[in-house]
């Protein structure tokens, strides 16, 4: 056992001096290579990231929305739906909400204005979203004004920021009193924008919709699982679009990889006939050269995957973001909060760096089984 | 020691360019002894060599070491003898460019698994030996011919192997480092050490440190000369 440590260490020894031999291709090889694991990391860490977040977000809301459509477009819910609904079976908890969108043509953004369940905003008073608050430099008890629907000037008082924690669902959000809010946008009396309902049993969640879509067909109930698919497909059909952009370039990494990988040149060629004939067996070369390939694949890996990780939840992913987080769904500025899936990087593991020492062993498989009597005719 | 019965060895076998390296060469090699195979080029010597030395396996025919059959070895074992019986010098020394002289004398113990220390305490004294220690961190392609030479010595005896081989080993080097390398083996032949060299120089071959003469032509025995 003590002999078989030291051979590996002798092994490990002179695939360090070997890789400092060659240090010229060898840092090429780590450079590429390194940028190849960066890209997919990147776009692979963000894609999760997101869909994590959309999770979360939709984790706190109700089971099912209900809209009203008028001709296919969304419609107020009208006086008398929400007491109709109410004697159903199965629902648990029913709320008329309102919420809707606001332009700001000072910063040149979408706000979202909401009232809140418990109703925890005073008359006069606005709690707004920390993205909001940043571009428009508010703080708790400032005062802010908003041109309302009517035309005139409303004032608000801040009375907080809420916090950082998801900011992708808070972002450009103001809570408001529902009082201010249907005298701001003159909102009808008794008329709500949607309806949440909570449903105790999940497994009554399709039938309460089925019934919803009887006893009201001008209505389409929403579910929850249903957004949280919307928001996952989307996702992955956007990190899909860019790795197929970006596909063209991640080959000709992966051939440049591959061929800088695969190529022996004619002094490696030499030296493992030089070790074969003084007595290394064909196995012990295939070993040096395989701690030589997971040494450069496993450090380009942590290099590569370290700086995706910096790129994407330090500073935002700015290479990636514009193609993955899309201007229409979310707001456009957030921090996401990092995640590591141990599978994603499994996988991605297993597609980077098994091809590369299948690369490199190939070849020196076909290099360390030739007879070592031709280094005597070299 | 090392007998051989009947041994031929082809190259290319049963393509058009076939060609019978040696053609039938039975001979025995005689332990703590140097002997020398001579030859013109292309009778078979570096051949011959390669057959004793286990570096490769005769295409018939039968190699024994020590009374052992090794001619149908599998190369794992092969490789096995080679390291602990066969020590090489190469015609061009083939040491490993941007390695050290000392890194490259370790070389063939790395698959022993000796301990470090062990290993670099003998390549030390080794390479003091043949008057080397000076140029112990000089890299491989730093050293003169001369001391490349030595440096390939100090290499095939880092396992302390029974039989040194050598290939043309004053091939590359002039008269005077030629001469230098004669004194190297004289002191081996002192030592009871086998050696078995292929050479054409006169140097070498009509030395009185060489015990015995082989002749070679086109792949067959000529003579012997004791």
């Amino acid at each position: 056992m003590k002999s078989w440590i030291e051979k590996q260490r002798h092994l490990i020894d002179f695939t360090l001096s070997s890789l400092l031999r060659r240090r010229g291709r060898n840092l090429g090889l780590l450079v590429v290579y390194s940028l190849l694991v960066f890209v997919l990391a990147s776009a692979m860490l963000y894609s999760h990231a997101l869909r994590r977040e959309a999770a979360v977000i939709l984790e706190g809301a109700p089971e099912v929305v209900l809209q009203r459509l008028v001709a296919g477009r969304h419609d107020l819910i009208p006086p008398g739906y929400i007491d109709k609904i109410g004697q159903m079976r199965g629902v648990q908890d029913i709320r008329g909400r309102l919420w809707g969108y606001y332009y700001d043509s000072v910063v040149k953004a979408n706000y979202t204005f909401m009232v809140p369940a418990d109703g925890s905003v005073a008359k006069g008073a606005l709690v707004v979203g920390p993205a909001l608050a940043r571009q428009r430099g508010l703080e708790a008890n400032t005062g802010v004004s908003f041109r309302a629907y009517s035309g005139e000037l409303r004032s608000f008082i801040i009375a907080d920021v809420l916090p950082q924690a998801s900011e992708i669902a808070s972002a450009d959000l103001i809570l408001i009193n529902e009082d201010d809010f249907r005298a701001f946008f003159n909102y009808p009396a008794g008329h709500y924008t949607d309806v949440a309902l909570t449903v105790a049993n999940a497994k009554e969640v399709r039938n309460v919709a089925n019934k919803l879509s009887k006893l009201l067909p001008d209505s389409r109930p929403i579910l929850r699982e249903e957004m949280q698919r919307t928001y996952a497909s989307l996702f992955d059909w956007r990190e899909g679009i860019m790795l197929a952009l970006l596909s063209a370039a991640i080959l000709a990494f992966a051939i440049l990889a591959w061929e800088k990988a695969s190529g022996l040149s004619a002094d490696e060629k030499r030296e493992i006939g030089i070790l074969k004939a003084i007595g290394w067996e064909t196995g012990d070369v295939i070993r040096m050269k395989l701690w030589e390939g997971g040494l450069i694949s496993l450090t380009a890996f942590l290099l590569g995957f370290v700086a995706a990780y910096v790129h994407v939840f330090k500073f935002g992913a700015p290479l990636f973001a514009p193609v993955l987080k899309g201007w229409a769904v979310l707001y456009p500025r957030f921090d996401l909060v990092p995640v590591i899936d141990g599978l994603q990087v499994a996988t991605l593991f297993f597609f980077t760096v098994f091809p590369y020492m299948a690369a490199v062993l190939v070849p020196i498989w076909r290099a360390a089984v030739t007879d070592p009597d031709a280094v005597m005719r070299s | 020691m090392i007998e051989l019965r009947d041994v031929k060895k082809a190259f290319n076998q049963g393509q058009h360019n076939e060609v019978w390296a040696l053609s039938g060469i039975s001979l025995g090699i005689e332990a703590k002894r140097v002997t020398a195979l001579r030859g013109p080029s292309g009778s078979g010597k570096t051949t011959l060599l390669t057959l004793i030395g286990c570096l490769a396996r005769p295409t018939s025919g039968r190699v024994t070491l020590h009374g052992r059959d090794i001619s149908g070895l599998p190369e794992r074992f092969l490789t096995e003898i080679r390291r602990k019986t066969f020590g090489f010098v190469f015609q061009q020394f083939n040491l490993v460019k941007g390695l050290s002289a000392i890194e490259n004398v370790m070389l063939p113990a790395y698959p022993t698994g000796r301990p470090h220390r062990e290993l670099a305490q003998r390549a030390e004294a080794l390479l003091e030996r043949l008057r080397l220690a000076h140029r112990r961190d000089a890299r491989a392609e730093w050293l003169s011919g001369g001391e490349q030479q030595r440096v390939a010595i100090a290499r095939a005896l880092i396992n302390d192997p029974e039989v040194l081989v050598a290939d043309e080993p004053t091939a590359n080097l002039d008269t005077a480092l030629a001469k230098e390398f004669m004194a190297i083996l004289e002191s081996f032949g002192a030592e009871g050490r086998t050696v078995i060299l292929t050479s054409h120089d006169p140097l070498v071959t009509e030395s009185a440190v060489v015990g015995r003469l082989v002749d070679m032509r086109d792949g067959l025995l000529v003579e012997h000369h004791e």
